[in-house]
């Protein structure tokens, strides 16, 4: 098994949840963990894994951070 | 005309007379309005080695075809001049309502001249145009002068005013107009307070005229749906404004903190658009015809009013180490009250905090104030002394640059040809480092804002670490935003619509013909004329360039760890992509193509 953090931002934040660590099964890729927390890969404009613009198959190690975005812009 | 008014108000303030002039029709078609035509009345009639500060620089007041008319957004002006930051052109754009309100009294340009003996303000309700005594609104803060003003005229009146920081010749000084949107950058309220102009109060009955009615509403239509269908204009802006980008600049770790020593900021969290939004946020606020409403309207010490950007949450916030996001509301009040420009006025704040910790900038000069990274005591009152320039404020009100020259370490100002950066940190994003290094107007972000597709995907997803192609990318951003900026829209509407649907709106609104290809050309005219003019200032291509902080140290930790911007290996082929010069001048036949 493997600990992920996964890190919700902006509209994406559901009761206030900013952030938690879950356990997966090792190999998992970040589409099924989205299933699994039930978010919806449309709803998920920006997509890091430890910083880094990922796509949804990526698989993930024990330890990596996901980050999680809506679209959103500014300047 | 239709979309224009036809008219530019000619104001000498020395002799103080006041023309009316016809818009050459030719010039309004090439340079389209706002940034554009400014920047060609300045190349017309302005030495560009004039002292900025000087009678002999001009203030010009600049709206687009499409502001005061009915399209998404149509309500933006431009105050063009030469820069006393930077030296270079100027041209500052801002929203609300005055822009319109200009366009409905019946003027599409003003050109102030020379400078009053006494403090003035321009009184405009259509026809009728008169310089009034500011005898009385001198030294009042922005708020103040917009109420005093508000109830001496015609109802409904909008108000452009300078604050203290203009009237004190601060270099980062802005111009504020409907209390709280801001002209901001390269100190253009320092040359209107250099006119002794304080305010311009407008108040008008009329319309420009339209060119195609009937396609005009079919064309809205489209457009509206686009930016409200669009995730970014259509949710994530109007839900969380700008400050939004915090917390995604963070991950990437590319939000420069503590005056880019570092890239990461711990507590960023702290001083988000979510935590804004659930802690002082009351409302959206909207210029004038925005479907978007990216405003924020918050709870603060005096009660409500503006809220902070996220370039001011930057500023103030994680480029001074600071966390207390309240203070960072407050202090965002302090720069509209003063006039200050937020980004340079955090971002030399947070310079001077470098000056003290590395041992520059002495105990004896600070009056007992806190200035250290992560300490939020004192930055209010910091904010109130560069607009007063008081004690070091006095420096600090000539902005970072200047201020850290003084000291002998001007590498320690985090600046492109003397305008302080804002805040992505270019070493993790190498397109927006060459474009930061080319703006004409010195350290920016909007006059190309490839964060859009190096950081939030759109129109398509770039590698943001990649050197390959950024130069095309560049330079088409940078063309679409000098018309954008030209026609009198807001820069957010490109985030759903692209140059075919600017082209729509000046044909449908002005009977042009544009094409895609022919609005990317207008800007390309105009990117191409404002470089020569800080050519003929003495701007030249070796200010193309990053600080050494950004070139040479690479960023320490973090997810964009061990980069530092590869500009060298984007400039030549940005120059080649331009058809300049290895040296980065514009050749001839490239002027001659743009019809120069």
């Amino acid at each position: 098994m493997i600990s992920i953090e996964i890190r919700y931002f902006a509209t994406l934040r559901r009761n206030g949840l900013k952030k938690e660590v879950l356990t997966f099964e090792e190999g998992i890729s970040v589409s099924k963990v989205l299933s699994e927390i039930l978010i919806e890969e449309k709803d998920v404009a920006i997509l890091l894994v430890n910083g880094i613009k990922v796509s949804f198959d990526k698989e993930l190690k024990d330890g990596d951070i996901v980050a999680l975005f809506p679209p959103v812009g500014g300047g | 005309m239709n979309g224009y008014n036809g008219k530019i108000l000619r104001v000498n303030l020395k002799a103080k007379t006041i023309k009316t002039e016809e818009l050459n029709e030719d010039l309004a078609k090439k340079y389209i309005g706002g940034r554009g035509l400014g920047t060609k009345i300045m190349m017309d009639e302005v030495d560009p080695q004039v002292d900025a500060l000087s009678p002999e620089n001009k203030l010009l007041i600049v709206t687009g075809p499409m502001t005061g008319n009915p399209v998404a957004t149509g309500g933006r002006y431009m105050v063009v001049t030469k820069s006393p930051l930077s030296g270079t052109i100027a041209s500052s754009n801002s929203g609300g309502r005055w822009g319109a309100e200009l366009k409905f009294a019946g003027y599409d340009v003003i050109i102030f001249e020379d400078k009053a003996d006494e403090p003035v303000y321009l009184s405009i309700e259509d026809d009728k145009v008169e310089l009034l005594s500011a005898e009385d609104l001198w030294g009042t803060t922005v708020s103040v002068t917009t109420k005093k003003l508000e109830e001496k005229h015609v109802k409904g009146s909008k108000v452009l005013t300078i604050g203290p920081a203009g009237e004190n010749l601060s270099k980062i000084a802005a111009i504020l107009n409907d209390e709280d949107r801001a002209a901001g950058r390269s100190g253009v309220g320092a040359v209107m307070g250099s006119k002794n102009l304080k305010a311009i109060v407008v108040k008008g009955s009329g319309k420009p005229k339209v060119f195609d009615d009937e396609k005009l509403k079919e064309m809205n239509k489209a457009q509206l749906s686009k930016i409200k269908e669009n995730g970014v204009t259509g949710q994530g802006l109007p839900t969380y404004g700008t400050a939004v980008l915090v917390n995604i600049l963070n991950e990437l770790g590319t939000l420069p903190t503590n005056n880019f020593l570092l890239s990461q900021f711990a507590k960023a969290e702290d001083i988000s658009g979510e935590a804004l939004a659930e802690k002082y946020l009351i409302k959206n606020t909207a210029c004038y015809r925005c479907p978007i409403a990216c405003g924020r309207y918050v709870k603060m010490e005096a009660g409500e009013g503006g809220g902070p950007e996220y370039e001011t949450l930057w500023a103030f916030g994680s480029d001074c180490g600071i966390n207390d996001l309240k203070s960072i509301i407050e202090a965002n009040y302090w720069c509209n009250e003063m006039g200050l420009d937020t980004i340079s006025a955090g971002a030399t704040i947070a310079a001077a905090i470098e000056l003290k910790q590395k041992g520059y900038i002495k105990d004896d000069e600070l009056d007992g104030l806190k200035l250290e990274f992560g300490n939020a005591t004192d930055i209010m009152e910091w904010t109130k002394r560069m607009g007063y320039r008081q004690g070091l404020g006095n420096k600090m009100a000539e902005g970072s640059y200047r201020l850290a020259e003084g000291y002998g370490v001007p590498e320690l100002s985090m600046t492109v040809k003397k305008l302080e950066l804002p805040a992505y940190d270019p070493r993790g994003i190498q397109g927006q480092g060459l474009q930061y290094a080319t703006t004409n107007r010195g350290g920016c972000h909007v006059r190309g804002y490839l964060i859009s597709p190096e950081i939030l995907g759109l129109p398509e997803q770039l590698d943001r670490f990649a050197t390959e192609g950024k130069e095309t990318w560049a330079k088409i951003f940078q063309d679409l935003t000098a018309t954008i900026d030209s026609l009198g829209v807001c820069l957010f509407t490109s985030f759903a619509l692209g140059a075919g649907d600017y082209a729509d709106m000046c044909n449908v609104i002005t009977g042009s013909d544009h094409t895609a290809d022919s609005i990317l050309e207008a800007g390309d005219r105009i990117w191409n004329l404002e470089k020569m003019f800080n050519l003929k200032a003495g701007i030249d291509s070796s200010q193309d360039t990053l600080p050494k902080r950004l070139l040479d140290d690479p960023i320490a930790e973090g997810p964009s760890k061990g980069w530092t911007t590869k500009l060298d290996e984007m400039l030549p082929k940005y120059y080649q992509a331009r058809g300049w010069s290895p040296e980065g001048i514009p050749t001839e036949e490239k002027l001659k193509s743009l019809g120069l």
